[in-house]
């Protein structure tokens, strides 16, 4: 019994970081098709710039969100102007200048903080115990703020009109420009959404996870398995592909022999048995350029 | 002798009119030259090392090029051709006892298993879908290899292997040797028909097939091509470093092919070569600032890029030819008349 709530709380967890990650990915991938490899590098760059905040410059957590935030989308959105979109017509170098970026953010962050593992104390102290397990007050809030997060998100796109706008900058770009959007401008808008929801995630995570230059990888590969498992654009198939991979990880880690080592390749392994059947993933929808 | 003597004119008229015209040509015969004489006068064993692993490398590169560049079946798992060919030789040499001219050619036959494996579940799949399921394959053998330390060495991954050859120029002959071969290979490939077809299929699968092309059996058949080149750059690695890690399944050996062939140029084959023959030495050189060593890597290729995005090469090609507009024959940039049909040059 115990052992069934540790893996619903770590699904749930891994579950709704990945599903806050995809959303952002696939965003800006239907808006401006652009990859970005560097997306969790950003979500990388804001644990590092809370631990900054709070350790060095001892400001309380909450602010060092709101700072993170503000910073890593800013950061997003100058490095999408100086670096992307003068070059966004060629797939492929965009490609590598993504890849390029993460990698420039990973060394700048280890030769700011080495390469040491380091830890951001959790928001509120303390659990709670439910059937004999302890679950923090820590995990309770992450889990409540990505919801949260994902409705906001959600009412942003459906109900506003810059929602609108994205969502029709994502379905046809050269329509949507001859209806009298900004393409560019909800492309560059695109990128700080998806930046700043990258840096919110990494915000929220940071209390529970270890933090090092590396930890952009492994977020990278279960996000870019969630995008395709749900499908491309589709903010309903990221949200439960997230979930999906995040119990599959879950349950491989806690009841597989090796599991530490084997929960990504289970988790991919699903990802390409659902493509096997549905090859534009759970709710894939048709790109205009794809046919 | 008569004979002989006509053979030697005519190589000399083919120099003379073709080669010595283009500046790129003269600079792939230089290539050939440095490389396969750089030892006469070189015999720095820090040098020949990195250019040993350079032209092994150099092969996965060009290898990509033919699978992504060439068919657009963008590939983002490249290591696992790499990774397969390393650990199938180191296996087959550590457990069979079978000298390195064999497990060679046997850990790339692997690594086409692999990629006729891979390739025929990602057949269905298309662009960007295609580039992050390829990029799984690596990843979920690696934590194979993990879990079974007995046969993989885990962490540590197969060491002790058969040396590539006694000394290191002979390794040097045999990498060099091999990787011209090879990439002179991928270079015909792609210029013969079934070239044709592999452009035709990146740029419009739907028009080559209602011309009556089988273009699953061509997209299959460029992952095993690109699976047999690279996976005979694997075994060449594990057995030049003698040691088959888990750093040849890594996602950053994938992003670092993608890396190199796009900053040399992609559907070029000379691109992805000339990338890693740039990239991979100045990686080495700079290892003067060894902490900043990445970022400044980063930083060359994050510029370049927004000043060449077709790639370096091609940028450079563009400058310094121009084609004929009548007989689309290539001249050098400064000639005012094309060389083959006099037609003025703009």
């Amino acid at each position: 019994m115990s052992l069934l709530i540790d893996i619903l709380i770590s699904g749930l967890i891994s579950g709704s970081m990945l599903a806050l990650l995809a959303i952002g990915f696939s965003l800006i991938f239907g808006v401006a098709r652009i990859v970005n490899i560097a997306h969790t590098a950003f979500y990388m760059v804001a644990a590092y710039c809370i631990y900054f905040v709070t350790a060095r410059l001892t400001i309380h957590p909450l602010w060092a969100m709101g700072i993170a935030v503000i910073l890593v989308t800013g950061l997003g959105m100058i490095s999408y102007q100086i670096f992307i979109n003068p070059i966004r017509e060629h797939h492929g170098a965009v490609l590598i200048a993504t890849i390029a970026l993460a990698m420039a953010f990973q060394e700048v962050m280890s030769l700011m903080f080495t390469g040491t593992f380091l830890s951001v104390p959790s928001l509120v102290k303390g659990y709670l115990i439910v059937l004999g397990v302890k679950v923090f007050y820590q995990q309770l809030i992450t889990f409540c703020v990505a919801l949260f997060a994902i409705g906001a998100l959600w009412f942003f796109l459906m109900r506003t009109k810059l929602g609108l706008a994205i969502r029709s900058t994502s379905q046809d770009r050269e329509v949507a420009n001859l209806m009298g959007i900004n393409e560019s401008r909800v492309a560059l808008i695109t990128m700080g959404v998806s930046v700043g929801l990258a840096a919110f995630t990494g915000a929220m995570v940071v209390p529970l996870t270890v933090l090092e230059p590396h930890m952009w990888t492994h977020p990278l590969i279960m996000m870019m398995a969630v995008v395709v498992l749900g499908g491309l654009g589709s903010l309903k198939g990221s949200f439960l592909g997230a979930y999906i991979l995040g119990f599959a990880e879950a349950l491989v880690v806690f009841l597989a022999p090796m599991g530490a080592f084997l929960k990504g390749s289970v988790a991919l392994s699903i990802m390409i048995l659902v493509l096997l059947i549905r090859p534009e993933g759970l709710f894939g929808i048709a790109f205009e350029e794809e046919r | 002798m008569d004979l002989i003597l006509f053979y030697f004119r005519k190589l000399l008229t083919i120099l003379k009119n073709e080669v010595l015209v283009l500046p790129y040509r003269i600079a792939v015969l230089l290539f050939f030259f440095i490389l396969l004489f750089l030892p006469l006068w070189m015999e720095d064993p820090y040098l020949l090392r990195i250019l040993t692993l350079t032209s092994i490398f150099a092969i996965l590169a060009a290898s990509w090029d033919l699978l992504s560049g060439f068919t657009g079946q963008m590939n983002f798992g490249h290591a696992l051709f790499f990774g397969v060919g390393a650990y199938g030789a180191a296996l087959l040499n550590k457990y069979a006892g079978i000298p390195p001219w064999g497990t060679i050619p046997l850990g790339a036959l692997t690594a086409v298993l692999a990629g006729l494996i891979i390739g025929i579940p990602c057949l269905r799949l298309r662009g960007t879908y295609l580039a992050l399921t390829t990029l799984a394959f690596p990843i979920i053998l690696l934590g194979l290899v993990f879990a079974l330390p007995g046969l993989t060495g885990g962490e540590l991954g197969i060491s002790g292997i058969t040396r590539l050859a006694k000394s290191r120029i002979t390794s040097y002959y045999i990498a060099v040797v091999v990787m011209l071969g090879l990439c002179t290979t991928m270079w015909k490939i792609t210029d013969s028909k079934t070239g044709i077809i592999f452009h035709a299929i990146r740029e419009d699968e739907l028009a080559v097939r209602a011309s009556g092309i089988n273009t699953t059996r061509y997209k299959l058949l460029a992952f095993s091509l690109s699976g047999f080149f690279a996976g005979i750059s694997g075994g060449l690695y594990a057995h030049f470093m003698r040691v088959a890690g888990p750093s040849t399944l890594e996602v950053s050996l994938s992003f670092q092919v993608v890396i190199w062939a796009v900053f040399g140029g992609i559907a070029t084959i000379y691109g992805p070569v000339g990338g890693v023959f740039l990239l991979f030495p100045l990686m080495e050189v700079l290892r003067f600032w060894q902490d900043y060593r990445i970022l400044m890597f980063a930083c060359i290729v994050l510029f370049t890029l927004l000043y060449m995005p077709d790639g370096l090469f091609r940028w450079l090609r563009e400058k310094t030819e121009k084609e004929c507009p009548r007989c689309k024959i290539r001249n050098v940039a400064f000639r005012d008349a094309c060389r083959i049909c006099t037609a003025p040059l703009d």
